[in-house]
């Protein structure tokens, strides 16, 4: 028997190699990235190759849907993954609908979404008479100074 | 309905009580009405976590079948000594923080949005208790997601304060989910194996797989997204700004129960899950997690003695804490467990404490708690005070505290393990330790207040609980029996396979 090529285990394997791609490029985003919309976009990218990992899992070989038929020789596809799939997505929703709003709020807040940015917005607020306090307080400070 | 069948049915309560009383608390106009809810449903979860700690207590373990679906194919809630003892601990200082919060919260955040706050502090608590009683590896990623975002919303209510607290809340959100992914793609190479998500079930198909790469991988995946939760070194980046921005009842709630629930989860995957896989199990904990509890320990320890914000030099302190937890698990033998689960409530207790004593500051200055403002404290504010410094030096692990109980069985978990390399560098940082805590005790006691400083009118409604806190941390110092028989048996429950 001779070793398969790699192109051919590669070729085999396809479906991993999406969810390998996908999964690096949004883990990719979600460090590298300074915008918080993307870093939220790079987070859902990650969570999709993960979906696209277990339903691809459930695939039987010749395996149809699993809705009941009448005829017992009916291959099936392993349903579970899918459903377990489905709540992972109301929770990836979930998730996403909370950063989205976080997002918005420290928009408000700072007047800008993109991180570094924030952080100038932070360092600037510390005038040198907070500085020996914590960072936070001159937070509080310069917003109250800007609200008056 | 026979009394039998009532007890078969507490571990739902648990949840199902919670998460229920979450909408309704929400939809509360009245603010105080809101807090009453919260307050009944934790009192209802306390007892019924008392109720199940006594029945494990006499030998019994507890499950129930959700929907009536027998394991494996129906998920299943599994009550162990080792589950209602973390239970227990959950929710006592849920319901003692809930005590505190009435007032607390009513002076940090908005009166509009206080009933919604509550509905999240509930759901935080119900994920919490789902997450140690379920059997299924699926779903615990649900109930660590119902958690986490609970408590990042309730983080991110800090905002009407602290801005920051919004920053703080987003990488929470960012990390937490990419470590809570992390854990759903290890589930997902264990299913491929064994086709199985039930926790005892994995236990009993593991082994015949055990030589499988994907073993290895679907392990280190699901150990490296609990360790996010759990904050452990070096992914414990998250932990400081979410704990220091939130308001203070939430912060305390946080630090008192959220990590430990990871914690335990942890354990479980370890000694429960992959008990049949030793091989694998053995490595990760003398390369993985022992080097990083100590590396956490340090770190953590010294962050602390730098800081001036008492509440950051408390998370940070936290993360150090956790270090301690987390080595008894990595020793692995069953008086480390011992002590890892000791730890686990004395720390919950100690811990509890500081946060409510801060936010008892926090009320009183109107601004953040820093050892430039609390000078002369003893004598301003003496109830509080004085609390702060018994869970301080509870903290510490002084005799006759709770925390000297957990440092003495640790170490002597680890003089039996002949690791005395370990111990040395358990007692060095329990002396650096001394002097972050020392540093805030010199100028609350030591330093006369400014002859301009008013004292402070302290309340009951911030004390009493805080005072309940303190009197368990001598209580529980002084007869542990308590706490070290409940964590002997969980440590025998979780250790079988040692």
């Amino acid at each position: 028997m001779t070793q398969p090529s790699l192109f051919d285990v590669l070729l085999a394997n396809w479906n991993y190699l999406i969810v390998i791609v996908l999964m690096m490029s949004g883990l990719f985003i979600v460090i590298s990235r300074y915008n918080l919309v993307k870093k939220l976009v790079g987070l859902s990218i990650f969570q999709t190759s993960v979906f696209l990992f277990y339903i691809s899992l459930a695939k039987v070989d010749g395996g149809t849907a699993p809705i009941l038929t009448d005829d017992p020789s009916t291959i099936y596809s392993n349903p579970l993954p899918h459903v377990l799939i489905l709540t992972a997505i109301v929770v990836g929703v979930a998730t996403t609908a909370l950063g989205l709003a976080l997002v918005l709020r420290i928009h408000s807040a700072y007047g800008t979404i993109e991180e570094d940015e924030i952080l100038a917005a932070k360092t600037a607020a510390m005038e040198p008479r907070y500085r020996r306090g914590d960072e936070a307080e001159a937070d509080a400070l310069a917003a109250s100074e800007a609200k008056s | 309905m026979t009394l039998f069948a009532f007890f078969n049915n507490l571990p739902s309560l648990l949840v199902v009580v919670p998460l229920m009383m979450a909408p309704i608390a929400a939809l509360i106009p009245i603010s105080q009405l809101a807090w009453a809810a919260t307050l009944l449903a934790t009192a209802v979860s306390f007892i019924a976590a008392v109720l199940l700690h006594m029945l494990t207590g006499a030998g019994a373990r507890v499950t129930y079948y959700l929907g009536n679906w027998a394991p494996p194919w129906g998920i299943e809630f599994v009550v162990d000594s080792a589950t209602s003892f973390v239970l227990m601990v959950i929710t006592a200082l849920g319901f003692v923080v809930t005590l505190f919060a009435r007032r607390s919260l009513a002076s940090e955040i908005n009166n509009g949005d206080l009933g919604k706050a509550y509905g999240a502090w509930l759901l935080a608590i119900g994920g919490l208790s789902g997450l140690v009683l379920t059997a299924d590896a699926f779903n615990l990623f649900v109930f660590l997601e119902i958690s986490a975002l609970a408590s990042i919303t309730l983080i991110a209510l800090g905002a009407g304060r602290v801005r920051r607290s919004l920053i703080a809340a987003y990488n929470y959100l960012i990390i937490g989910a990419v470590g809570a992914t992390f854990y759903v793609i290890g589930v997902g190479f264990i299913y491929a194996m064994t086709g199985s998500l039930n926790m005892a079930d994995l236990a009993e198909r593991l082994p015949d797989v055990a030589n499988s790469t994907v073993i290895y991988v679907g392990f280190g995946f699901m150990v490296a997204g609990i360790l996010v939760k759990a904050a452990v070194f070096p992914v414990h980046i998250w932990l400081p700004s979410a704990y220091s921005y939130a308001p203070s009842a939430v912060s305390t709630l946080l630090a008192a129960i959220a990590t430990k629930a990871a914690i335990y989860v942890l354990a479980r995957i370890v000694f429960t899950i992959f008990a049949g896989v030793p091989d694998l199990t053995i490595a990760a904990m003398n390369w993985v997690i022992i080097p990083l509890s100590l590396a956490g320990i340090f770190t953590g320890t010294i962050l602390a003695i730098y800081e001036s914000d008492i509440k950051k030099l408390l998370a940070h302190s936290s993360v150090a804490q956790i270090g301690y937890i987390t080595l008894g698990i990595g020793v692995a033998t069953t008086q480390s467990l011992t002590a890892s689960f000791i730890h686990i409530g004395n720390h919950a207790l100690m811990k509890g404490g500081l946060f409510m004593a801060v936010g008892g500051f926090f009320y009183a200055l109107g601004q953040r708690v820093t050892v430039y403002n609390i000078v002369g404290m003893g004598r301003r504010m003496p109830i509080t005070a004085t609390a702060f410094l018994i869970c301080g030096l509870s903290l510490i692990g002084l005799p006759l505290t709770a925390g000297f109980i957990s440092k003495l069985y640790l170490v002597r978990a680890l003089l039996d393990d002949q690791a005395l390399v370990i111990v040395g560098l358990v007692l060095l940082s329990s002396a650096l330790s001394l002097i972050y805590l020392w540093k805030i005790v010199e100028v609350m006691w030591s330093n006369n207040p400014a002859y301009n400083d008013r004292d402070f009118t302290e309340q009951p409604a911030l004390y009493i609980p805080l005072w309940m806190l303190a009197g368990a941390n001598i209580w529980f110092g002084i007869d542990s029996s308590f706490i070290v028989k409940g964590a002997e048996a969980a440590a025998r429950a979780l250790g079988g396979g040692l």
